[in-house]
C-alpha cells in the first residue's frame, strides 16, 4: 500500500529528498566528466543568482517551464499523460507568428491578448488529435503525443524552409517582427511580462482545478474512471478539454520565447522546453504552485548550466538534459523508494 | 520503378527494419510481462553510444557489441528498480530515462572523446560491414533471432510463465512463482534485444554514434509492437512497412508529383510517424493488450 | 470411525499462531488441528482473521509466534506448502483468462523446459478426471462460466497432487445447485483421503458439509467442535459473541405509486452479448423490491441501467414520465435517485480526495454543492460536518483524505452522502458485503427505517438471508432475464433457488 505521510513531509520533505538524489547522481556524472561538483555548483548557483541579470535569465527560463509544466499537469489530473508539450508549444508559435507578422505597426499591448489567443488555439488544436484519438479510437496518447510532436517538428522546418522563410537569410527562419512588438524586458535581460503571464495562468489552473466544479470532475476522473463513471461525469469530454487546455498552456511558450526574445519564428525554438515541462510537473507534484517553484529551479539550473558552460568547454546544455531525466526518475518513477524510510522516520 | 530500383528498395527496408525489429522483439519480452517499454528509446540510445564508444577504443565490433548490450540491460534494470521493485509508474520511468538517455550520451561523449558529444568515425574494421547480400551480420543475427524468441515465448516454460505475468501476476504468484524475478529476466532480455538495435544503429548502419541516432525509432518498435498486437509475427511485418515507408523517404526525395510539384523533404520525413499516427488510429482499434500491462503488482494483504 | 489407539499425525496443525499487520492483531494463538481425510469448516465474520490464517498455511505469510505444520512438518514458502501438498483455491480465482484449461493447469508445474512436451503430459495425465467433470482442456478459460472456473482451479491443486484442498468462500458465486454438487465433489476427494477446508460464512454450508467446525472471532479461536454436535443458531452466536435479535417483521403497509420503472430494458456488452434481456420492472413508494441471482447474471447491469450509467435501450420512467437518454445519469440524479454502489471500494469514493470532496461526488452540479461553475467548498464542508455526525463517521472532519478512514468508516461515508436526506428511490447493492454481523443488522435497520418513510427501493444481494429477510417482492435474474418474480409470502430459499438455477417456474 502507498503509505501517505503528512503534508509537510509529502509536498516539502519527499521532493526536495527526492531532487537531492537525483543532484546527488548528478554531482557523480560532474565527477565523470571531469569537472568537480563543488565548484560547478557553485558556479551555478552564482551565475543563477548572484546578479541581476542572472536572476533575470532564471525567471526568463522560468517562464517557458511554467506554460510546459501547467502542459503536462492538467492532463495528468485528469490521468492522462502528455508527452506533446514540445510540439503543441511549436505549432502554437506559429499562429503567434502570423498574428505578429501580420500586424506590423501595432504596440505590443495591443498585439498580446491576439497572440495569446492565437498561441493557446494553436496549442490546443494540436492536442486535439491525440486527446480525440485516446478517448474515440484507445490510441495510447503517450505515444500519439510523441508522434504529433515528431510531426510538428517537421511542420515547423517545413514552413520555415519552404513558406516563411525570410529571402536572402540562410537559416530556417521568419523575417524579424517589427519593433514595436517586443515585450519590454527587465534591466536588459530576457526577462518580459509574459512571466507575469506565466504567474496569472497558473493562478487561473489552480482556480479551476481546486474551486470549480470542472476541475473537480477532471481530478475526479484522473483519480478513479470507475468513481467519475459512477458519479455520471462524461469522462471522454473531461480528458479531451483537459489535454487541450494542457495544449493551450504549451502554446504560450511562444509568446515568452518570440513575442519576448527572438522577434521571429525561428527553427526549434522551443529546444526541450515541453520535456522540461515533464520534470516540472512531476516535481511540482501537479500542483500549480508547485509548479512554479519547480520552474524557478529549473530557470536556476538552466540558467547556471549556461554560466558552467562558459568555464568547463566540456559542459553543455545536455547536462542540463540529463539532470532534467534525473529528476524526472526521482521525483516521478521513484517516488516510493523513499517514501517508506521517511514515513519510518516519522513514525520514529 | 525498374526491378534494380525495386530490388534496392527492398534491401534498404530489410537494412532499417532491422533496429526496429530488434527493439520491439525486446518491447515484446517487456510488455507480455506487464511492464511498458516506453524506455526502449533510452535503451537503444545507450547501446548506441556503449557500441559507438567501445568500438572506437577497442577497435573491434564485437566487444562493442557485449557493451551496447551491457549498457541497455542496465537502462532497462534501473526501469526494472523503479517499477518491478518500488512499483513506479512505468510511463514516467519509461520517459525519464529516454530523457536521460538523450542528455547523457552526448556529455559523456564531449568529456570522453571531445567531438562535439558523437563518437569517433569508425573504420571498416571496427564495424559490422555487409558480409553477403549487401547485409551486415546484424540482420542475419535478427532473422535469426525472430523465430528464436517466437520460439522462447510460445513453446517454452519460461514464455508460459512470462505470458502468465503479464495476464495476471496474482495468478504466477499463487503457482509458487516469483513475479519480481519473471519481470526482471523479461527487462533483461528487452536490454539486450534493445541494445542489439543501438549497435546496429551506430556499428553496423552507421559508422559511430551521433547524437540523437534513434530518432524515435524506439518509439516506432513499440508501435509496431501495439499494431501487431503483441505478436511476433504482425509487429514484424509493421517493422517492415515503417522502414518501407523510411526507405521510401530515401527514393522520393527530389521526385515531383504531378499538380503538387516536389514533395517537401520534411514531409517525407515526418511519414513514419505519420504513418503510426494513422496506424494506431485507424486499424488498430481497441486491441487487447495483455491484461496486467502497466499495473504496478501489489502482493496480497 | 473407530478411534484408533495412537493418534495419527494431523493433516493441517496450527500451533499458537499469531500474526499482526501494524496495529491490527489478525490471529492471535490460533491452535487446532485438522485430521486427514476430513471435511473441516472455518467460520467466522469479516475481519475474524480467516484469511491471514489460510495464507499462513498457504505460506504466503509468515506467522509472527507460532508455526504451521503439514503433516509434521513446518512451512515458510509457498513453494513449501505447495510442495507439502497444500492446494488452495482462491475466492477471487487466480487464473489467466486468455489461456487455456490446460495452459492454467500446468503452470508452475510444468516439470520441464519444453512447454509442448509438459502440455501433452498433463493432457494424458488430466484427460480422464477433465471429462468426468465436464471440462474441455483446451477451452479458453475467459469464456468458460464460474462453476467451470472452480473446477479448473481444483484441478489445478490435484495435479500437483494436493494432499488438502483449501477453499475460500468457495459457494459465493455458484447457485444453491451448483453448491451441492461441488460439496458432493469434497465429500467424495475426502473419502479418497484428501484433506478439505471449507472456509465459510454461511453456517449452512457448514451443517451440510462438514465434519468439523472451527469458530473464530477477532483473530482467536473461540470454538472447535465436532458439526454433529452443534447448530446454526449455536455456531452463529458463537461467531458475533452474543444474542442476535430476531428480524423484525415485515411491513404491513401497503407500497405507494410507481416511483422508477424499467420498460424493455437492453443492454450488450462489447461481445454482442445481450447482458440485460428485455428486463421490466417497478419500483413503488414504501417498497424493497430484491434482485436475486448468482452472480455474474446482469445485477450488476441491472443497477447500472438504473442508475443511467449506461447506455441501455428500453425506457426509464421516473414517476411516469419518460427520462430523456442524453445526460441521463446526471438527470436521475437531479431528480433524486440515490446510488450505494456494489463495489463501494472501487465506485463509491474517489481515492485521494478529501471527505468534503467525495461527500458530494455524484452531485457536484447540484446547487447546494456549486453555484456558476464554483463549488461552494464552506457550504459543503458544513453540511459535511453535519452528517458524518449524523452517520457516525469517524473521525467526523471533512478535510481527511478519504484513506484515512477504515473500511468501516468509508462505508458510512457513502451511505452518509446518499442515504443524507431521504431519497424518494435508492439503488443498492451487496449492501452488506465486507460488512460485520453487528453492522448488518444496522444497515437492514436504517433500509427498513427508509422503507417506511416511503422510498422505493431496489436491492441486489447474492446473500438469500438478506433477500428473504428485507424484500418485499424477489426478482430472480438468470442471464440478463427476470425468470421469476414471487410476493415475499410466497417466497421460500429453495424456491428462489431453483429459479436462480433456471428451474425454477417451468411447471
Amino acid at each position: 500500500m502507498r503509505q501517505t505521510l503528512p503534508p509537510l513531509l509529502e509536498f516539502v520533505v519527499l521532493p526536495a529528498a527526492n531532487l537531492a538524489a537525483a543532484l546527488g547522481i548528478t554531482a557523480i556524472l560532474f565527477l565523470a566528466i571531469g569537472v568537480a561538483p563543488g565548484t560547478a555548483l557553485g558556479t551555478m548557483i552564482e551565475g543563477a543568482f548572484g546578479s541581476s541579470e542572472g536572476v533575470g535569465y532564471t525567471l526568463y527560463y522560468a517562464t517557458s517551464f511554467i506554460f510546459a509544466g501547467l502542459a503536462v499537469a492538467i492532463p495528468f489530473q485528469a490521468g492522462l499523460f502528455n508527452i506533446g508539450g514540445e510540439g503543441q508549444a511549436m505549432v502554437g508559435g506559429i499562429p503567434i507568428a502570423l498574428v505578429c507578422l501580420a500586424l506590423p505597426g501595432w504596440p505590443w499591448w495591443a498585439v498580446l491578448p491576439l497572440a495569446v489567443a492565437a498561441g493557446m488555439l494553436g496549442g490546443m488544436a494540436w492536442a486535439f488529435v491525440p486527446a480525440i484519438l485516446q478517448v474515440r479510437r484507445g490510441s495510447h496518447i503517450v505515444i500519439t503525443t510523441i508522434m504529433m510532436n515528431f510531426i510538428a517538428s517537421a511542420l515547423l522546418t517545413w514552413l520555415l524552409a519552404d513558406i516563411l522563410k525570410a529571402p536572402g537569410d540562410p537559416s530556417p527562419e521568419s523575417v524579424p517582427f517589427a519593433d514595436s512588438l517586443a515585450l519590454p524586458v527587465w534591466d536588459g535581460t530576457p526577462l518580459n511580462v509574459s512571466f507575469l503571464l506565466a504567474l496569472g495562468v497558473a493562478g487561473l489552473a489552480w482556480l479551476l482545478l481546486n474551486h470549480t466544479v470542472w476541475g473537480y470532475e477532471l481530478r475526479a476522473t484522473g483519480r478513479s474512471a470507475e468513481a467519475a463513471r459512477y458519479a455520471a461525469i462524461p469522462a471522454g469530454t473531461v480528458a479531451i478539454l483537459a489535454v487541450c487546455l494542457g495544449g493551450a498552456c504549451a502554446g504560450l511558450v511562444g509568446i515568452n520565447e518570440m513575442m519576448g526574445v527572438l522577434h521571429r519564428l525561428v527553427d526549434n525554438f522551443t529546444a526541450g522546453i515541453g520535456f522540461v515541462g515533464i520534470a516540472v510537473a512531476l516535481m511540482g507534484r501537479n500542483h500549480p504552485l508547485g509548479i512554479v517553484l519547480a520552474s524557478l529551479l529549473f530557470g536556476a539550473l538552466y540558467q547556471g548550466g549556461a554560466e558552467l558552460s562558459f568555464d568547463h568547454p566540456r559542459v553543455t546544455r545536455d547536462v542540463v538534459v540529463a539532470i532534467d531525466g534525473l529528476v524526472i526518475l526521482f521525483c516521478g518513477a521513484l517516488e516510493h523508494v523513499l517514501r517508506r524510510p521517511l514515513a519510518a522516520l516519522w513514525a520514529a | 520503378m525498374s526491378l534494380p530500383d525495386l530490388l534496392s528498395v527492398l534491401a534498404a527496408t530489410l537494412r532499417l527494419a532491422t533496429p526496429l525489429i530488434l527493439a520491439s522483439l525486446g518491447g515484446l519480452f517487456s510488455e507480455r510481462a506487464g511492464i511498458v517499454a516506453l524506455g526502449l528509446e533510452g535503451m537503444m540510445l545507450a547501446g548506441a553510444f556503449a557500441a559507438g564508444s567501445v568500438a572506437a577504443l577497442s577497435g573491434s565490433p564485437w566487444p562493442a557489441l557485449a557493451a551496447a548490450m551491457g549498457a541497455a540491460i542496465l537502462v532497462a534494470a534501473i526501469h526494472g528498480y523503479a517499477t518491478v521493485s518500488h512499483r513506479g509508474d512505468q510511463v514516467v520511468s519509461g520517459m525519464a530515462l529516454n530523457i536521460l538517455a538523450t542528455g547523457l550520451t552526448p556529455t559523456l561523449g564531449l568529456a570522453w572523446f571531445d567531438q562535439g558529444g558523437q563518437t569517433p568515425a569508425l573504420g571498416p574494421q571496427q564495424r559490422f560491414l555487409p558480409i553477403w547480400g549487401g547485409q551486415s551480420l546484424l540482420v542475419y543475427l535478427t532473422l535469426l533471432l525472430m523465430p528464436l524468441c517466437w520460439w522462447l515465448l510460445y513453446r517454452s516454460r519460461f514464455g508460459l510463465r512470462l505470458r502468465a505475468v503479464g495476464e495476471n501476476p496474482h495468478a504466477v504468484e499463487a503457482a509458487g512463482l516469483s513475479v519480481t524475478r519473471l519481470r526482471y529476466l523479461a527487462l533483461l532480455l528487452c536490454g539486450a534485444l534493445a541494445g542489439l538495435a543501438g549497435a546496429d544503429l551506430a556499428i553496423a548502419e552507421g559508422a559511430g554514434f551521433t547524437r540523437d541516432m534513434t530518432a524515435g525509432r524506439g518509439y516506432l518498435a513499440l508501435a509496431a509492437l501495439i499494431f501487431g498486437k503483441w505478436r511476433p509475427a504482425p509487429a514484424f511485418a509493421a517493422c517492415l512497412l515503417f522502414a518501407l515507408a523510411d526507405a521510401l523517404q530515401l527514393r522520393l526525395q527530389g521526385v515531383v508529383l504531378p499538380g503538387i510539384g516536389a514533395v517537401p523533404v520534411q514531409w517525407i520525413e515526418a511519414l513514419p510517424y505519420l504513418a503510426t499516427l494513422v496506424l494506431l488510429a485507424g486499424f488498430v482499434g481497441r486491441a487487447r493488450a495483455p491484461a496486467a500491462l502497466g499495473v504496478p503488482f501489489e502482493e496480497e494483504k | 470411525m473407530p478411534a484408533d489407539p495412537v493418534p495419527p499425525v494431523p493433516a493441517l496443525c496450527f500451533d499458537g499462531v499469531s500474526k499482526r499487520f501494524g496495529a491490527i492483531e489478525a490471529n492471535r494463538g490460533v491452535s487446532f488441528s485438522v485430521a486427514a481425510g476430513t471435511i473441516h469448516g472455518i467460520v467466522g465474520e469479516n475481519g475474524a482473521g480467516k484469511s491471514t490464517l489460510m495464507g499462513i498455511a498457504y505460506g504466503l505469510h509468515q506467522p509472527d509466534e507460532g508455526a504451521v505444520r503439514i503433516f509434521g512438518a513446518p512451512i515458510r514458502s509457498a513453494r513449501d506448502a505447495i510442495a507439502r501438498g497444500v492446494g488452495m483455491v482462491h475466492q477471487h480465482f487466480k487464473l489467466i483468462e486468455s489461456f487455456s484449461v490446460l495452459e492454467n493447469i500446468v503452470l508452475g508445474a510444468e516439470g520441464g523446459l519444453m512447454l509442448q512436451r509438459s502440455l501433452a503430459r498433463a493432457r494424458a495425465a488430466l484427460a480422464p478426471l477433465a471429462a468426468a467433470n465436464g471440462l474441455d482442456l483446451d477451452a479458453i478459460v475467459g469464456a468458460l462460466p464460474v462453476g467451470l472456473r472452480q473446477r479448473v482451479e481444483i484441478l489445478k491443486a490435484l495435479y500437483r497432487r494436493a494432499e488438502i484442498l483449501i477453499l475460500d468462500e468457495p459457494t459465493a458465486v455458484l447457485t444453491p445447485a451448483e453448491a451441492d454438487t461441488l460439496f458432493a465433489d469434497l465429500r467424495r476427494l475426502a473419502a479418497q483421503g484428501k484433506t478439505v477446508l471449507l472456509i465459510t460464512h454461511k453456517l449452512r454450508e457448514i451443517m451440510a458439509a462438514t465434519d468439523r467446525v472451527t469458530v473464530m472471532r477477532q483473530g482467536q479461536v473461540v470454538a472447535d467442535l465436532a458439526t454433529a454436535a452443534t447448530n446454526e443458531a449455536a455456531l452463529a452466536e458463537l461467531m458475533v459473541g452474543r444474542k442476535l435479535m430476531p428480524e423484525p417483521a415485515l411491513s404491513r403497509k401497503q407500497p405507494g405509486s410507481a416511483v422508477l420503472a424499467a420498460e424493455g430494458l437492453v443492454w450488450r456488452d462489447a461481445a454482442g452479448v445481450a447482458r440485460l434481456d428485455h428486463v421490466d420492472l417497478v419500483l413503488r413508494e414504501g417498497e424493497i423490491v430484491g434482485v436475486a441471482g448468482v452472480a455474474g447474471n446482469g445485477q450488476s447491469e441491472l443497477l447500472a441501467a438504473l442508475a443511467g450509467l449506461i447506455p441501455a435501450e428500453g425506457r426509464l420512467l421516473w414517476r411516469g414520465e419518460t427520462v430523456p437518454d442524453r445526460h441521463r445519469a446526471a438527470l436521475l440524479r437531479r431528480l433524486g435517485l440515490a446510488h450505494i454502489p456494489e463495489d463501494r471500494e472501487r465506485d463509491g469514493l474517489v481515492p485521494g480526495f478529501e471527505a468534503w470532496e467525495n461527500a458530494i461526488l455524484g452531485r457536484q452540479r447540484d446547487p447546494a454543492n456549486s453555484r456558476h461553475g464554483f463549488l461552494r467548498g464552506a457550504a459543503i464542508r458544513r453540511e459535511t460536518r453535519r452528517r458524518m455526525a449524523a452517520f457516525d463517521v469517524r473521525p467526523a472532519e471533512p478535510r481527511l483524505t478519504s484513506h484515512a478512514f477504515s473500511g468501516g468508516n468509508q462505508q458510512k461515508l457513502i451511505a452518509a452522502r446518499e442515504l443524507g436526506e431521504t431519497p424518494p428511490a435508492l439503488l443498492v447493492g451487496h449492501p452488506t458485503r465486507g460488512i460485520d454481523i453487528g453492522a448488518i443488522e444496522r444497515i437492514h435497520q436504517r433500509l427498513r427505517a427508509l422503507r417506511e418513510a416511503g422510498t422505493a427501493i431496489l436491492l441486489v444481494s447474492a446473500e438469500l438471508d438478506e433477500i428473504l429477510a428485507l424484500a418485499d417482492r424477489i426478482l430472480v435474474m438468470v442471464g440478463g432475464r427476470i425468470v421469476g418474480a414471487l410476493a415475499r409470502t410466497e417466497a421460500s430459499e429453495r424456491r428462489i433457488g431453483l429459479m436462480m438455477a433456471g428451474l425454477g417456474e417451468a411447471a
